[in-house]
């Protein structure tokens, strides 16, 4: 991947000067290729990772999996973006294998996830079953370790 | 009672302690330090590498090798040398894979020095030159780097440290700790002054892989008539990241390496097998994962040394290997007592430039060999330090 992508991946509060100094570019350049990346759409957002338990130690994350029926001229896509607008649905895929969307969703207890799954997801014409999946801890999340820092093993100085 | 003082030979007896090892024994003591002291990457061994060696024993092949090493490993040695180099080694008669760069210098020096032979070693430079050249009652004869030449060695300096006792010029580049590299150029104007004497040279590329010039690393082997006076040393440790795997190898004429097979088998029998199996695999597939953390490297590189020098330690910018060698000399402290306080007040260990030759005094060495977001909060830790003594 792009050295830039990579680097926003890792840390997206990086400035444009903090950038441009780890890839040998300018300023000027590096705030062009952001933008045209903006532009074309291969930046969607920037966003952040949060260790959800300390945040807010109540907090439900589930990972649904859905069986559909695609529909006839519109495949999996009509359906999936209708799921994807609820206000909840923090993500939702499209799966290889036993089911066909995967979806993730947050909400501020076990209940509501449940509610929500029961009366808004099932019940979406062409959903034909729901598997609900309750996250219980969370190690690591787009490369960042959550709790702790994998250790050093190498000593304190070698020469 | 044992009087041991009465049995250690007079040559190790003389060998000085590494002078840095009292104070990390200290740092391993306190809490909440964080290092930027260490030589080995900080990246785990590409994951083909670690597969063939599990394979190796799931076979179960455990036994010695050839003395030498393995055939394979050394045929893709001999490839590479090709690949990277242009230049032609016969594996049958002309390599061996030692145990890590390390046994390949130690071969090297041993093979050739008889007591009172000079042996030129440049510095700033790893550790253990002079003190096996003292082993076998040589004498090292320092030729210092500068950093206004960027701390290469020039022609100039090596021609004034010649003389008729003269048998071997150490030349470790990329260096540790300056981060000096040695161009097809700058490599000229030292071959010039080589081909016309009968001194061998060590060559000790550990950190080929590891230049950020765009140019790639050139051996002085390459160079016309420098093939039959170069032993070439280099390995897996730092390109691979394979420092725990103990993987090197030496290449050089056919009437020396005969020679020093000779030492490499007495002392050493042969590699350990399942690394030079691994070894085997990393030559063979895994350029781009090299690629991929040179790249990684090189970015911490950029961002280090802007880092440095915008809260005052004026830095040589690195062409090679892992290391910033930042001059402290605006603090008005040596070496010693700038990593001293700065271990004790603000919990950062580095490695003072004088344990690297008396030319290091003045100069720290920082490894970039760390997660960005650790040397982030290292050079936090070194700002307040030099914000204090300004005071």
């Amino acid at each position: 991947m792009d050295s830039l992508l990579k680097l926003l991946k890792q840390n997206a509060r990086l400035s444009n000067g903090e950038l441009a100094t780890m890839l040998g570019m300018t300023e000027q350049d590096v705030a062009a290729r952001i933008a045209d990346y903006e532009k074309r759409g291969i930046i969607k957002g920037y966003s952040v990772i949060v260790n959800e338990e300390l945040a807010d130690n109540n907090a439900v994350t589930a990972y649904i999996e859905l069986k559909v029926t695609p529909k006839a001229d519109y495949g999996f896509d009509e359906l999936a973006s209708k799921i994807a607008s609820l206000d909840d649905v923090e993500s939702v895929s499209l799966m290889s294998g036993a089911y066909d969307l995967g979806v993730t969703i947050s909400g501020k207890n076990y209940k509501e996830i449940a509610m929500f799954v029961a009366q808004r997801l099932s019940t979406i014409d062409g959903v034909l079953s729901t598997a609900t999946h309750f996250i219980l801890k969370r190690y690591k999340e787009k490369g960042i370790m959550i709790e702790d820092e994998v250790s050093d093993e190498r000593g304190l100085v070698s020469p | 009672m044992m009087d041991y003082d009465k049995l250690i030979s007079k040559k190790c007896a003389k060998l000085k302690p590494s002078g840095i090892r009292k104070f990390f024994d200290v740092a391993a003591m306190m809490e909440g330090v964080i290092s930027l002291g260490v030589g080995e990457p900080d990246f785990q061994t590409p994951w083909a590498i670690r597969k063939a060696a599990i394979t190796t024993l799931e076979k179960g092949k455990t036994v010695y090798t050839a003395n030498p090493g393995l055939i394979e490993l050394r045929t893709e040695v001999a490839n590479y040398l090709n690949r990277t180099q242009g230049i032609t080694y016969d594996p049958a008669h002309e390599i061996i894979i030692t145990v890590g760069g390390s046994e390949a210098i130690d071969l090297g020096i041993r093979s050739l020095i008889d007591p009172g032979d000079e042996v030129l070693v440049v510095e700033p430079s790893f550790v253990c030159y002079a003190p096996i050249v003292e082993l076998t009652g040589g004498v090292v004869v320092p030729i210092e780097t500068k950093v206004e030449d960027k701390f290469k060695l020039t022609a100039k300096a090596l021609r004034e440290k010649i003389t008729d006792k003269t048998k071997l010029l150490i030349l470790p580049f990329p260096n540790n700790p300056t981060g000096g590299v040695m161009t097809k150029s700058d490599l000229e104007e030292i071959a010039e002054v080589l081909r016309d004497t009968n001194i061998i040279v060590l060559s000790d590329e550990i950190y080929a892989e590891l230049t950020y010039t765009g140019e790639p690393h050139c051996s002085i082997a390459s160079l016309p008539g420098m093939q039959e006076r170069t032993l070439l040393v280099n390995g897996f440790s730092k390109a691979y990241a394979m420092t725990g795997w103990r993987m090197g190898y030496l290449a050089g004429p056919a009437p020396l390496v005969s020679q020093m097979l000779k030492v490499h088998q007495y002392a050493i029998m042969c590699s350990p097998t399942v690394s030079q199996y691994a070894a085997v695999e990393a030559l063979r597939s895994c350029d781009d994962e090299v690629k991929k953390m040179t790249n990684e490297y090189n970015i911490r590189r950029r961002w280090l040394v802007n880092a440095l020098n915008e809260i005052g330690l004026e830095c040589f910018e690195p062409e090679g290997a892992f290391y910033v060698f930042p001059s402290i000399k605006s603090t008005g402290l040596s070496s010693e007592e700038f990593c001293e306080r700065l271990l004790y007040e603000h919990k950062v260990a580095v490695v003072p430039g004088n344990a690297f030759g008396e030319s290091g005094e003045g100069f720290i060495r920082i490894s970039y060999a760390y997660s960005l977001k650790h040397l982030q909060e290292a050079v936090k830790r070194i700002k307040e330090f030099l914000d204090e003594i300004k005071k």
